[in-house]
């Protein structure tokens, strides 16, 4: 009996929310039972609504906390629900969803306890300044927290049971990915990077991590050093 | 005899004194952060009531002026409140968040159900 949990960030989504979740698959080999949470991160369009009439569960946040308090209210809902392994999937239609049967496999197996869904592993079509940013998202991780990987921001991640009960971190928005892997680094999880398939849209790259957040991300970093 | 600017800046530093008093009075802040302020504004009181202090203290440091060590110290303890001020606001952001975050799970739909069965 493996249950498993994905954890859906939304802010704002209300143009793809349905489509996405109408697209996760619902059956998963090696996996009994699926459950989707939607954290509906102080949305303030029709994405409440969009989930509702997709017919998902909704954890709500009344304000706009960022998306590492997205991931960290779905790791507390996770726990609570005694989760086997947990998925975090965006909400913006960046994700192919059979990806997530790729990156639980590897923690189904017992061979990981934290999985990344690397877009940059085998590199095949990202945009140009995508690929610089992650590159220099990836060098401030090793550089800071000394672990190495080729996509530090992926939004696709599975965690074990025994990851998602350790797992504690600081950030709440976009800088808390990095912390993810050196709470992996702190914990000794077993880490794994699964090739996946980004879908790079118009809308998915709109929505998506913004390049002038680099330097709030890289400073907060640097605030949580130091203090 | 004091000059203007001295008179000036003395008058302001007992009103400055005499609110980190009210603030401790009040307990809006606390003893360590009043004592903390005090020092400051004494100094302020004997660096302007004494200007000579300062000039010995620069000399012993091997600062010019007396004026150039009240600017280097007050930039280095401006820039030290900034960062206590930023680490502030960020514990206030998660304490936000983790309210966010509790009223979140209380109202998720489960949970909601539970409770609608036990009122029953």
């Amino acid at each position: 009996m493996v249950k498993v949990i994905i954890v859906v960030p939304v802010f704002n989504e209300s143009a793809v929310i349905y489509k996405v979740l109408k697209a996760i698959p619902k059956k998963i080999n090696g996996v009994s039972k699926i459950d989707v949470i939607v954290v509906n991160d102080g949305s303030t369009d029709k994405s409440q609504f969009e989930v509702e009439r997709a017919g998902f569960s909704t954890v709500e946040h009344v304000i706009n906390r960022g998306l590492g308090a997205a991931i960290k209210t779905g790791i507390a809902y996770a726990r609570a629900k005694k989760a086997d392994i947990m998925v975090t999937f965006d909400g913006d239609g960046q994700h192919n969803p059979s990806d997530i049967e790729k990156i639980i496999s590897p923690i189904v197996q017992k061979k990981a306890d934290l999985v990344i869904g690397s877009r940059f592993k085998k590199l095949k079509k990202a945009p140009l300044d995508r690929y610089f940013l992650n590159w220099f998202a990836n060098f401030i991780t090793l550089l800071l927290y000394g672990v190495a990987t080729t996509d530090s921001q992926s939004g696709l991640r599975a965690f074990s049971k025994k990851a998602l009960n350790l797992i504690d971190f600081k950030g709440e928005r976009m800088d808390f990915s990095s912390e993810i892997l050196l709470e992996a680094k702190r914990n000794n999880f077993k880490k794994a990077e699964v090739p996946i398939k980004a879908i790079y849209t118009e809308y998915s790259r709109k929505k998506g991590q913004k390049n002038s957040n680099a330097i709030p991300t890289f400073a907060r970093f640097l605030v949580r050093l130091l203090r | 005899m004091f000059t203007a600017i001295q008179i000036l800046l003395l008058a302001f530093v007992i009103f400055a004194i005499s609110r980190v008093y009210l603030r401790l009075k009040e307990n809006v802040i606390s003893a360590r952060v009043a004592f903390f302020w005090f020092l400051i504004w004494l100094a302020a009181l004997v660096g302007v009531s004494l200007p000579a202090t300062t000039t010995r203290i620069a000399e012993f440091f091997g600062v010019g002026r007396g004026v150039d060590i009240i600017v280097y110290i007050s930039l280095a303890l401006l820039f030290y409140l900034i960062f206590r001020i930023y680490v502030m606001i960020e514990d206030l952001r998660h304490q936000i968040t983790y309210l966010i975050r509790e009223i979140g799970l209380s109202g998720s739909p489960k949970i909601r159900k539970n409770r609608k069965r036990s009122k029953k």
